[in-house]
């Protein structure tokens, strides 16, 4: 529907630190909305496409940088992706045009959306295609979840299996609350990771 | 706050928001747990269904916030929790953004990333988990679920076309 969906032959010569571009506000906020509009799902992929790809905005190394810096933050990875990005090209101002370009056209559809399943969602037929919906969404995140844990149950187990798993049954089976399990597994997590790198 | 259900939706989400680490597919067991378990706000179909809408529209997944808070509150619980889940981790990002380059290779850092990846995925195979048995309620239910996360594993097919099919079979009254 946008032209950040024509598939990936669309790019030029991958950009490198001379190459990059700054974009300007109206850019970023273009941008952004675009990126909002195409994802679902997660709108990482499409926001790697548009500012690696397309606009040369970032070198793929900066890109990756960024994002996992947004990727462990608390939140939303892509909003927090938008937030990191958008200060560095125009402060808090650009923070905030990259944040309301991805959040504002999806705010306006999910909110139609929760008006419709207001009125709409006692109606039969409707609650069984939702049903549907919901059970291959579910399956969607199987899939995902697959590919993420894939690379740290592969290799040798140090403590990062045990840490997933400890999260997995308390979150998932006990049912204790995410705070909780957070603040106990984390610490134990990171103070692992803090000797592995010494090494 | 329980009486509130405004001040419930801004203090939830907003605390909530906060240990989202890896992204708000990571808090969906603790909305369900508070939507469905705690506050009695809708039942497990509803959350489920909540969670389809929220995946089958265009943009981050962080908005399934904004229907739960509409269900609660109309109009005003959509704005409260969309804005309590998302600007103090706004916040929170545009800070550490400042400052975080600065300490590129520092060992505290290194150590905070590698440290939280196990427990992100942790906290997202609970999610999946947890939609799973929300919205998984026969057999029928269970092999939509499977064959969507085999396809999804295995090809690249977009994932609104097994959507499109799902909700299709859905129709049919056995899921």
């Amino acid at each position: 529907m946008l032209d950040s969906a024509a598939p990936a032959t669309d790019r030029a010569a991958p950009p490198t630190a001379a190459t990059v571009v700054n974009p300007t506000l109206p850019e970023l906020f273009r941008a952004f909305v675009a990126v909002s509009l195409s994802g679902f799902g997660g709108a990482l992929p499409w926001a790697r496409r548009m500012i690696v790809d397309k606009r040369q905005w970032m070198t793929a190394e900066e890109f990756n940088e960024a994002f996992s810096l947004s990727q462990f933050l608390p939140g939303a990875n892509v909003l927090n992706f938008a937030v990191v990005f958008g200060s560095r090209f125009g402060g808090a101002a650009g923070a905030a045009v990259a944040f309301a370009g991805l959040m504002g056209p999806p705010l306006v559809i999910i909110t139609v959306l929760a008006v419709l399943y207001a009125h709409f969602g006692d109606i039969a037929v409707l609650g069984r295609i939702l049903s549907g919906i919901a059970s291959a969404a579910a399956g969607l995140l199987i899939a995902i979840v697959v590919k993420m844990a894939a690379p740290l149950f592969g290799k040798r187990w140090d403590f990062g299996p045990p840490v997933a798993i400890l999260a997995f049954i308390g979150v998932a089976l006990m049912q204790w609350p995410l705070p909780y399990v957070f603040l106990v597994l984390a610490p134990i997590s990171i103070a692992f990771a803090w000797f592995r790198v010494a090494r | 706050m329980k009486h509130d259900p405004l001040l419930a939706l801004a203090g939830y989400f907003a605390m909530l928001s906060l240990f989202a680490v890896g992204g708000a597919n990571a808090a969906i067991p603790e909305m369900h747990r508070l939507a469905v378990d705690v506050m009695h706000w809708m039942n497990d179909r509803q959350f489920a269904d909540n969670f389809a809408i929220a995946q089958a529209s265009p943009g981050p997944n962080v908005i399934i916030v904004t229907l739960i808070g509409y269900h609660v509150a109309g109009l005003a619980g959509a704005v409260v929790a969309t804005t309590a889940m998302c600007v103090p981790t706004c916040v929170v990002a545009f800070i550490v953004a400042r400052t975080w380059d600065r300490f590129k290779g520092a060992r505290w850092r290194i150590a905070i990333q590698a440290g939280l990846v196990p427990l992100s995925i942790g906290l997202i195979g609970a999610s999946a988990f947890v939609l799973a048995r929300a919205a998984d309620h026969n057999v029928y239910a269970g092999l939509v679920t499977a064959a969507t996360a085999a396809v999804a594993y295995a090809t690249r097919i977009n994932p609104l076309f097994m959507f499109a099919i799902a909700g299709v079979l859905g129709v049919s009254g056995w899921l």
